[in-house]
């Protein structure tokens, strides 16, 4: 996601997003939400409000479980090492900053009001971002989210998919 | 009836095992040879130190998880098994990297397939890097040494529809393919490898030269991240390592320390690991970090008109080394085919594109053929590999800079790749690119694979061969260690794991480097007993 080193490679555009980063840093969220359910190890109730906007855009399912996707992605976190959760950390503040939202990511409503073309908008302009930052800020958010959803055993009825049933019945 | 566990059985049983986590102290140990590392390496080196009744301490940063552990399962796997939960990244964030971590390192998790180093690699090592004693002579005894170990023979259980996919086109546009070898022992053809073996068929270190060294009264001090290695004050030798007992939950230091005291110290902690470590110890400069080689992988997706159901059954039997061949050796990178086992969670992070589009793939997964083209890195004067340093925290991080001779050998392959599955009768054909869309034939793909922008978070790439970054040479200036991989300063260390080798390998690396391992380990087995 964010680094220093990568705000050198991409450039002055890329400073100014980091300098955004930066200055924002302090997060001003849309709202605060009350988390239901198990306590979350690394997300915060705003983390939680773009998660649960974004994952339907971004997997394309409509009736997700979010709950649990959310869940999903705070233990795919939790996992990896402090420097790229520190990344992450920045990912989340940044795109919980009103003004950031707004101008960076291109998303005018606040998260859980935004629309999902807004949001697929702004996926696809991360994601063919000229600079390397926003590409790996769009990536970061696919993978965990992909990770969430197709890690989960709810997810794999429409696959087609199930693991093989002449060994499962053995394991302990 | 529930499946055996040879592992947890001798554990009970009394084997010299320690859990980092389950230390209520410091802890203080020593021993005639620390091994660093329990992967293909470090697990060779083991059993043939043991056995020769030296007093043998292997230290693993993963935990130890057993057959009982593997529940197919990749959420389960990869944050339990796998280097940043399977998450491993280039410095830039291109190249995704998966590594093991865990005891047996990446054997407990790799896909099986065992290749001989290729001559043409050991003879341009000896050539170019004055490495002849391990000319294709000279190393086959060692190959067969391993093989006769770990179970190392043809599969005669025909491919999986998966690999039959690549098989089949490479018939139909008459290229040459071949069967992969695998290291198995009673396989139950699953195709779950890449989650540890859950029926111990997988002749890993976990199941094979760990216990042996074990049953030899080798000792093992898992969830243990080695920190630096202790210096002689004439800095001629080192003393053993220190570093940090870490905490239930595989990765968090749990305050604890550990210290060993050691008359020879062997670095086995892969081709990242090791040279993070000489670097945290003070023994960086020079060749060290420097020329670490991925095979980096480009990515081609097909959707076959019948169910492949490519989850299942051994998960790499065929390949073609067809385009390894069709250019000199340092000349544009060549490239060997493969294909992978396809789950939901791993096809999921890696197909590209989101949304409704990405979604009716992955709702075409029985049907999903993936194919994939491993570059062979490190023999172009252009391909000079990554360098492995540090974060201020002292974890290391690779920085794997993409430049026009990887990109071209990308272009090229994914050509390849689309052919290919057109050849087999695939239905639509999708390149693993932000900006491929699927394409109903072979013309059409070629003309949009020809506009594709080559870029880092555009293109897929992921690689699981880490390799290079104390390098064998033959003389000090050039490299690391010699080709036995004794250290050419440090009289008491051996670096004997895939860090070693002077390029990319051309294959699948584990073969390789238990066969380097086995006559390495032979070596100093003779000089520490002498």
């Amino acid at each position: 996601m964010i680094t220093r080193r990568q705000l050198i490679k991409t450039g002055m555009a890329g400073s100014v997003v980091l300098l955004a980063a930066g200055w924002l840093a302090a997060p001003q969220p849309d709202g605060v939400v009350a988390l239901s359910g198990q306590p979350l190890e690394f997300l915060q109730a705003a983390d939680v409000l773009i998660i649960r906007s974004i994952a339907p855009v971004m997997l394309g399912v409509a009736g997700l479980p979010l709950d649990a996707i959310v869940q999903g992605v705070d233990r795919a976190i939790a996992a990896l090492i402090p420097a790229v959760q520190q990344e992450l950390r920045q990912l989340f503040d940044l795109l919980t900053n009103r003004w950031a939202r707004s101008w960076l990511a291109g998303v005018r409503s606040p998260w859980a009001q935004a629309q999902a073309s807004e949001i697929a908008a702004f996926l696809q302009r991360w994601q063919n971002s000229p600079f390397l930052l926003l590409r790996s800020g769009y990536q970061a958010l696919h993978a965990l989210i992909n990770a969430a959803w197709f890690g989960n055993p709810a997810s794999w009825q429409t696959l087609g998919y199930q693991q093989p049933q002449q060994v499962m019945g053995l394991l302990p | 009836m529930s499946l055996p566990d040879p592992v947890a059985e001798g554990v009970a049983a009394g084997w010299r095992v320690l859990d980092g986590a389950a230390q209520a102290a410091d802890l203080q140990l020593h021993c005639d040879v620390l091994i660093i590392g329990t992967g293909a390496g470090g697990g060779m080196t083991a059993e043939v130190l043991a056995q020769a009744g030296l007093d043998v301490l292997m230290v693993e940063e993963g935990a130890l998880r057993t057959s009982r552990d593997f529940r197919l399962l990749e959420a389960k796997a990869y944050p339990e098994l796998y280097q940043e939960a399977a998450s491993r990244k280039t410095a830039d964030k291109a190249i995704n990297i998966l590594q093991g971590r865990t005891v047996g390192g990446s054997t407990t998790v790799n896909w099986t397939s065992a290749f001989r180093t290729p001559a043409d690699t050991l003879n341009w090592w000896g050539e170019r890097h004055g490495l002849s004693g391990l000319n294709p002579q000279a190393m086959a005894p060692w190959f067969d040494m391993a093989e006769a170990r770990l179970g190392i023979a043809d599969w005669l259980t025909d491919p999986n529809p998966n690999n039959s996919v690549l098989e089949r086109g490479c018939q139909a546009l008459g290229l040459k393919h071949g069967r992969i070898r695998r290291n198995v022992r009673g396989c139950w053809n699953l195709g779950y490898c890449g989650m540890g073996c859950a029926t111990n068929a997988k002749q890993s270190m976990l199941v094979t030269t760990i216990p042996g060294a074990l049953a030899h009264k080798a000792g093992l001090l898992s969830r243990a991240r080695v920190e630096r290695l202790l210096l002689a004050a004439d800095g001629k030798s080192v003393q053993g390592a220190e570093g940090s007992l870490l905490h239930a939950d595989d990765h968090s230091p749990s305050g604890r320390q550990f210290r060993i005291q050691a008359g020879h110290v062997v670095l086995a902690a892969g081709a990242i690991g090791t040279p993070a470590i000489l670097l945290r110890s003070g023994l960086g400069g020079g060749q060290v970090g420097q020329r670490t080689f991925l095979h980096p992988v480009s990515i081609c997706g097909a959707v076959m008109p019948q169910r492949i159901e490519p989850y299942n059954g051994a998960p790499q039997t065929v390949y073609s080394d067809h385009f390894m061949h069709t250019q000199p050796l340092d000349g544009a990178l060549g490239y060997k085919l493969e294909v992978p086992p396809v789950h939901p969670l791993l096809m999921g992070v890696t197909l590209s594109g989101f949304g409704q589009h990405s979604a009716s793939l992955m709702q075409q997964l029985p049907h999903l053929n993936v194919m994939l083209a491993l570059l062979r890195d490190g023999f172009h004067p252009d391909s000079q590999g990554g360098q492995v340093r540090l974060r201020s925290d002292g974890t290391p991080e690779l920085d794997y800079p993409l430049n026009d001779v990887l990109w071209d050998g990308v272009r090229r392959s994914w050509l390849t790749m689309a052919e290919l599955q057109f050849a087999a009768g695939a239905r639509q054909v999708q390149v693993i690119h932000e900006q491929a869309t699927l394409q109903s034939s072979w013309q059409a793909s070629r003309e949009m694979i020809g506009q594709l922008a080559l870029k880092p978070l555009l293109a897929r790439l992921v690689s699981a061969h880490v390799m290079g970054g104390a390098a064998m040479s033959s003389h000090p200036e050039d490299g690391v260690v010699d080709e036995y991989g004794r250290h050419w300063t440090l009289g008491n260390l051996s670096i004997i794991d895939g860090s070693v080798f002077p390029t990319s390998i051309g294959a699948n690396p584990q073969l390789s480097i238990y066969a380097f391992a086995l006559r390495a380990a032979h070596q100093l087995r003779a000089a520490l007993k002498a």
